[in-house]
């Protein structure tokens, strides 16, 4: 392995370095005992939301406790090989799945959350979708001129600025079919300060240059003298009277799957769920949490996503080079919000196993298509999910051993707009001249010409699990909203029944986004976090 | 199918399926002597290593090479399955049982040899009714084999001068 070996990063690990000068960061699975901490704040969670209120929270001179259930790795551990980095960086090793297997849910497990596995692309919520939260929900004070200032923040807090190197091929093909059909398609904004352009975000970003939680929040809270625990899963919060008192959490193995003996407790005046929009509503259903309306865990979504593959007659080499860069908006914007489902195209990194788990069939037919890597080239479509009342997202449930998993049944509504969809981007594969393009289905069925597909996919049985539907982002469960009767938490964040727990991530938002959800999530959270910190100052 | 019949049928599979592990597991007793691996059976290790060449036709390489790629896949499965969270294990565990268990593995899976001895064309047969059966049930248990199958031969490096992809970059700088 000596590849490996060279490739032992001899760039700088600011992370490594702060746990040299005394960063208070604690392993749960190497505990020789149980542990009883006390803080002003714990955070449950480190990913966009449970960051970004750690260095707001931290600076304002409060001492803040953050739990993570994953490990800390930092970009020394990164050796960009997808077999290492899915064990160790998502929750159930990247194979995360609903209830019946039929959406496969990315979804980070490590300290920085999905910030540290993501690819980069940065959205402001779209207007459209506030207004909405505004009309149907009476959401105020959310709209997009209320959330300029705290966009503008973790903007510049995070580099979140235009990209401007070309796009690889991937997402060039990507906007020249849309650009051959008319269709507008723009450069996405990313959020990395010098990056390499080398194309493994998903695996860690090993230089550093990903601006995620890992290398900008966490930090500024540790230097400031917060605590990290890590693999130490948040079980239950302990509460009375409508206050928590507590939370108890487990620790986990060194692999990070399985409980041990250990037991955490954390003593706060102030708890925030962070914890992503399943494990959030997973640790209220767990504590028994009032919920006199129902409404935790419900509604829970996940831009249910189709993917289409074409081969191109020139190399695409998709593993190399930043991996999403380029979307087009307009099977979103020209449609109602509240219709048919519409959908956001954008374009994933096609590193081996992700795609050799992707493509349907077995065999020759599945090597076949593995040995045209080079020339393959992928689209996705993300389905904005929730607007709809035929789109009410999924339920999160408990399993036997407390552990949550997500129930989201797919229905013809559904599937109306997954077929739209793979037809969508089979046309601009085409029209961007590809050879094939292979709709991912069972079937294993592909197409060499954009008229064979129109056919072939009109006609596709559309199933759970005879359709691939993936996703990488999952909101909802704890929807933010004046009326206790339909939102968990209030205005300000503040649970509705539990007057000193807030909840700050994902699970917020009413409806899905319609966009990649870090920035709607460090935004949000800004704001919400930094009226808290006002609040909960030291005098 | 109606939405009623394939709840029922989803329900009756799932009852099938743990039915099979009790009667499994009571009926035999086994240990898992082979250090190399933490999470399969040998009976498992069985069934892996069957399907792993049908899965893998024209990608796993032919000649000399050949025992040590699928050794490779073998243990790259159980190393993922020991990955996963204890309730995924606990469901692989009752699939395996199920495909283990000679009455099961005839009449749900098709495949009247053991495992060692079920030629390529019954086990692709089996790989295929599955895929395409109209059980969710038997699609989600197709989908997991594809999946920890794929992932343990791609996300290998010796998988990869086949398919064009040249690693990771070097990160060494000038």
């Amino acid at each position: 392995m000596t590849t490996a070996i060279l490739r032992q990063s001899t760039l700088p690990d600011p992370f490594r370095d702060g746990l040299g000068r005394g960063w208070k960061v604690i392993d749960a699975s190497t505990l020789a005992a149980d542990l009883t901490l006390e803080a002003d704040v714990a955070i449950i969670g480190t990913g966009a939301g449970g960051g970004t209120a750690a260095e707001i929270l931290a600076n304002a001179g409060l001492n803040v406790v953050m739990i993570e259930e994953g490990p800390l790795q930092t970009s020394s551990d990164f050796h960009m090989r997808e077999a290492e980095a899915y064990p160790q960086l998502y929750q159930e090793s990247a194979a995360r799945k609903t209830r019946d297997k039929a959406i496969n849910i990315l979804q980070g497990r490590c300290v920085g959350g999905s910030t540290t596995v993501n690819w980069t692309s940065s959205f402001r919520t779209p207007p459209r979708t506030l207004d909405f939260w505004a009309s149907a929900y009476g959401l105020t004070g959310f709209s997009a001129a209320d959330l300029v200032p705290w966009f503008d923040r973790m903007e510049t807090r995070l580099n979140i600025a235009p990209w401007a190197v070309a796009p690889n091929e991937n997402n060039d093909v990507l906007r020249r079919g849309a650009q051959a059909l008319g269709i507008p398609a723009n450069a996405i904004r990313r959020n990395v300060k010098g990056c390499w352009n080398i194309g493994y975000c998903g695996t860690g970003c090993p230089t550093n240059a990903k601006q995620s939680m890992l290398v900008t929040t966490i930090p500024e809270a540790l230097q400031r003298g917060a605590t990290l625990l890590t693999r130490t899963r948040a079980w239950t919060l302990e509460h009375r009277d409508g206050r928590v008192s507590a939370l108890a959490c487990v620790g986990l193995d060194a692999r990070g799957t399985d409980p041990t003996a250990r037991r955490v407790t954390i003593r706060a005046k102030t708890f925030i769920g962070a914890a992503g929009a399943i494990g959030t509503p997973a640790l209220l259903l767990r504590s028994k949490a009032p919920d006199p309306n129902g409404i935790t865990g419900k509604r829970t979504f996940l831009h249910p996503s189709l993917v289409s593959a074409a081969l191109m007659p020139e190399r695409v080499d998709g593993f190399a080079g930043a991996p999403q860069t380029i979307y087009s908006d307009h099977f979103l914007d020209s449609l109602p919000l509240d219709g048919p489902l519409g959908y956001k195209l954008e374009a994933p990194p096609l590193h081996p196993l992700l795609v050799a788990t992707t493509l349907p069939s077995f065999g020759p037919e599945h090597a076949r298509w593995m040995r045209e890597l080079p020339n393959m080239q992928v689209v996705i479509a993300l389905l904005r999910d929730g607007f709809n009342p035929a789109s009410g997202g999924g339920s999160i449930g408990l399993q036997g051993d407390g552990t949550p998993v997500l129930d989201y049944p797919l229905n013809d509504f559904f599937w109306d707009g997954a077929r739209r969809a793979l037809l969508s981007m089979a046309e601009i594969q085409f029209a961007a001249g590809a050879k094939a393009v292979m709709p991912m289905h069972s079937s294993g069925v592909s197409y060499s010409t954009w008229r064979a597909a129109q056919a072939g996919i009109a006609a596709l049985p559309l199933a759970p699990l005879a359709a691939t539907v993936v996703s990488a982002h999952v909101m909802g469960g704890c929807p933010l909203g004046p009326d206790a009767k339909r939102a968990s938490v209030d205005q300000t964040g503040r649970h509705h029944q539990l007057e000193n727990l807030y909840v700050f991530d994902g699970s917020l938002f009413p409806t899905s986004i319609g966009a990649n959800p870090q920035l709607s999530i460090y935004g949000i959270t800004a704001k919400l976090a930094s009226a808290l910190a006002l609040r909960l100052r030291p005098a | 199918m109606s939405r009623r019949t394939l709840l029922k049928t989803g329900v009756a599979g799932g009852a099938a399926l743990l039915a099979a592990h009790w009667l499994y597991t009571r009926s035999t007793v086994q240990s898992v002597a082979d250090t190399r691996f933490v999470a399969l059976a040998p009976d498992a290790r069985a069934i892996v290593a069957a399907i792993v060449p049908v899965l893998l036709d024209g990608a796993l390489p032919t000649g000399g090479a050949a025992v040590a790629a699928l050794d490779a896949v073998v243990i790259g499965v159980d190393v993922a399955i020991g990955g996963l969270p204890p309730a995924a294990r606990k469901e692989l565990d009752q699939l395996f049982s199920l495909l283990a268990f000679a009455p099961t593995r005839s009449l749900v899976a098709g495949v009247w040899s053991p495992w060692p001895e079920a030629s390529p064309a019954a086990v692709a047969d089996f790989l295929a009714q599955w895929r395409d059966s109209r059980l969710l049930l038997l699609r989600s248990a197709y989908a997991a084999l594809h999946q920890l199958v794929m992932a343990a031969w791609y996300g290998n490096e010796r998988a990869w001068p086949a398919i064009g992809y040249p690693g990771p970059p070097s990160l060494a700088i000038g």
